[in-house]
């Protein structure tokens, strides 16, 4: 599904992605791990189609070029991002977002825009799934939310939008334990076959409720081990020091 | 390969039509006055209109009054010396010498361009609980659901028309709240007004739709002075709203409206505007200079006018739609959404004078600019010495879109009373990358997001707007910014 070859990005002549390559298959769940400053974002945002970075390599998503696809472009195909710092829109309802996108993103599939009352009754039925208040839906988007709430609501759209490729940038940060694990439970109930799931993450602590088939430690912009979920475990009682 | 000049003119013109879908003008033949401006032109109108003489010489009053005006400078966007000579200050579609008695008498062309408009006058009758009056160059063409507001007592048609119908009225209210010596534009309307709306609505009646009145300049190297009066007599409400556009047009072309509203004792006008002259092309040139006064007085007490305007379109905006509050406990209300993108310049704003005791006034201004526009919030707040425990909140945000326009604001405040309370809050923001990027990671497209972002800056102006107009003036924000994002 994601194929990533030598991919190396800069900023204002500053390397921070130094040759990282990755292929997640559908059905997966990828879990990236390192410390501060090793790249995690950088990469979250380059999939994503974030501008501004000087890059070279190769990122496939079911075989089409990526870099040849603008963000709207990538969205349409299937790629989310929750993002670690999601942004208010003062004024905008978020419901309102939420609709504006899933028709923006189903137009472009050519699939029939949903109307309101369809709309109304999918976005109920996944509050519902993911204990989301529904008062929220009302609001300003992200205006006000707590950090906690915030991070819910990115998972309430990565539900209603379905995605093939979801990726979780820290979404775990700042999150209490209850909250946390609705987090867990959303992206659990949404995994299936023909989808895939890349979650980065500073801890090992949202892998004992997502269990990821692999894992993997990023440093210094490049892959430096992979394994199985006990991977995880071991960066957690012996520190990223241990492994540089 | 060699390219046909034509070809590419051609291709621009279609290009242009794109981006203002009103750009187009329809061959009708008019009946003009000579060029210029002479007391010979306003006899000319006041004929053509079939005036009494007491207008006449009204009319006659101002433009002796006008040569001793000098047109104002102290705006920000200035513009080239406009040559009063050489201008036509009447054209009406030949086919009107006599008016036209029902809609069936109208030219078709004209009809069609409502509908091209998206104003099906006929079928407006059977679709919309909205009454339209509409005004194609100098004179009122149609009004339609007359029998309806006539059931009620309520006045609704062309000024010409009540000035024939009811002087009385006419006599009384027509320059009670913008005298006819005011300013440079308010005089020159005065002597040269060709037509607009009239609307009067009798006491304790609510009226039970929207007003609406249509402007279209079609004729070119023509001013357009439109006067309209609004009356609610006590007790009353009204909600009115005002739509203009107008062809492309490489030259600019005045705009000199005058409208007056009156709020007697417990009434209510709530006055909204939706402004989309032709802007001028994206290099500046051509468009509408809206040179505009509009001005409410709630004379009686507990009254309420509250005026909503979004702003999107002339090459230059400026105008303050104002308040006199003489009326103890009344109230006045400025909701406004004004955006300007490539050359487009605007300086507007409100004036809100307390006079009456306990009297409230609040200012809401969103001004977006993009491109190398540039936008000047302006306002006055004034409370006279005996409008004690009088208050005014007045809020304005700006948003800049690009580094090369500008956003200004200008409160002026003057506090004669120390019981009153005034607030002023001003913020000046950027569109985000990060939100934009946010916005673009869920599907939608750079104009998309704009869009959408825009619409929340402006929501607690486009929420003032009639239901109706809420819609087509949430898109008429996202076209106007179109290309603004690089």
């Amino acid at each position: 599904m994601l194929k990533i070859n030598n991919l190396k990005a800069k900023v204002e002549e500053k390397s921070i992605l130094n040759g990282f390559t990755l292929n997640i298959n559908p059905g997966e769940v990828h879990a990236i791990m390192g410390p501060n400053g090793s790249g995690k974002s950088t990469l979250s945002n380059i999939l994503s189609g974030k501008k501004g970075y000087d890059v070279s390599g190769e990122i496939l998503f079911e075989n089409s070029d990526l870099f040849s696809l603008e963000t709207e472009e990538r969205a349409h195909k299937g790629i989310f991002l929750a993002f670690q710092y999601p942004l208010e829109i003062p004024g905008v309802n978020t419901s309102v977002f939420l609709k504006t996108s899933l028709n923006a993103i189903r137009k472009a599939r050519g699939e029939k825009e949903l109307d309101a009352l369809e709309f109304l009754k999918l976005v109920k039925q996944k509050s519902k799934d993911l204990k989301f208040d529904e008062e929220k839906l009302n609001r300003q988007l992200n205006v006000g939310f707590s950090g906690g709430e915030k991070k819910k609501n990115e998972i309430l759209q990565m539900s209603i939008l379905n995605p093939k490729l979801s990726i979780l940038d820290e979404t775990d940060s700042g999150l209490d334990i209850d909250a946390l694990k609705i987090v867990a439970n959303g992206v659990n109930s949404l995994r299936r076959k023909n989808n895939a799931f890349l979650i980065i993450t500073h801890y090992q602590r949202l892998l004992d409720y997502i269990k990821p088939d692999h894992v993997h430690v990023l440093m210094n912009g490049k892959i430096i081990k992979s394994g199985g979920p006990e991977l995880a475990l071991e960066l957690e009682k012996k520190g990223y020091e241990s492994f540089s | 390969m060699k390219i046909d000049s034509s070809q590419i003119s051609r291709e621009k013109e279609i290009e242009k039509l794109k981006k203002y879908k009103y750009g187009f003008s329809t061959e009708i033949e008019n009946i003009k006055a000579p060029k210029g401006l002479s007391e010979e032109v306003i006899k000319f109108i006041s004929n053509m209109k079939k005036e009494p003489q007491w207008l006449l010489d009204w009319r006659l009053k101002a433009y002796n009054r006008l040569k001793a005006l000098k047109e104002p400078d102290w705006q920000k966007p200035k513009y080239p010396k406009i040559d009063y000579q050489d201008l036509y200050y009447y054209s009406a579609p030949k086919s009107f010498k006599e008016k036209p008695k029902s809609l069936d008498d109208l030219d078709p062309k004209l009809l069609e361009t409502y509908k091209k408009l998206g104003i099906p006058l006929q079928e407006q009758k059977r679709l919309n609980n909205i009454a339209v009056d509409a005004v194609f160059d100098s004179v009122s063409v149609a009004t339609t659901f007359k029998d309806k507001l006539t059931e009620k007592g309520i006045i609704f048609c062309s000024i010409s028309e009540a000035i024939q119908k009811h002087p009385e009225l006419v006599k009384k209210y027509l320059g009670s709240v913008i005298p006819l010596t005011d300013h440079f534009f308010a005089t020159l309307n005065s002597a040269v007004f060709t037509d607009g709306s009239f609307v009067y609505v009798p006491p304790g009646v609510r009226c039970p739709m929207e007003l609406s009145t249509y402007f279209r300049i079609n004729a070119s190297d023509t001013g357009q002075f439109e006067r309209t009066l609004i009356i609610a007599d006590k007790g009353s409400y009204v909600s009115y709203l005002e739509g203009c556009t107008a062809p492309m047009r490489d030259e600019n072309q005045l705009h000199a409206a005058n409208v007056e509203l009156v709020a007697l004792d417990d009434a209510e006008i709530k006055y909204s505007t939706v402004q989309n002259w032709y802007p001028g092309d994206k290099d500046g040139k051509g468009g509408i200079y809206n040179f505009v006064t509009k001005r409410g007085l709630c004379k009686g007490k507990n009254s309420k006018i509250s005026w909503t305007q979004v702003e999107t379109g002339s090459a230059i905006t400026w105008k303050y739609p104002s308040c006199i509050l003489k009326g103890d406990n009344s109230i006045g209300e400025f909701y406004s959404i004004a955006i300007t993108n490539n050359h487009q310049k605007a300086d507007t704003g409100t004036k809100m004078i307390h006079i009456g005791k306990n009297t409230r006034s609040k200012i809401i201004s969103k001004g977006i600019s993009a491109g190398f526009s540039d936008m000047t919030y302006r306002g006055l707040v004034d409370i006279a010495a005996k409008a004690n425990n009088s208050r005014n909140y007045t809020q304005c945000d700006s948003l800049l879109m690009g580094n090369k326009c500008g956003a200004h604001t200008v409160p002026y405040i003057k506090n004669k009373n120390s019981e009153s309370n005034l607030a002023h809050e001003a913020t000046t923001s950027k569109i985000s990358e990060e939100q934009l990027h946010y916005c673009q990671q869920r599907g939608l497209n750079s104009e998309e997001a704009v869009g959408l972002i825009v619409n929340g800056f402006c929501k607690e102006v486009l929420q003032q707007l009639p239901m109706e107009f809420a819609v087509e003036a949430q898109k008429l924000v996202g076209i106007s910014l179109e290309g603004s994002v690089g």
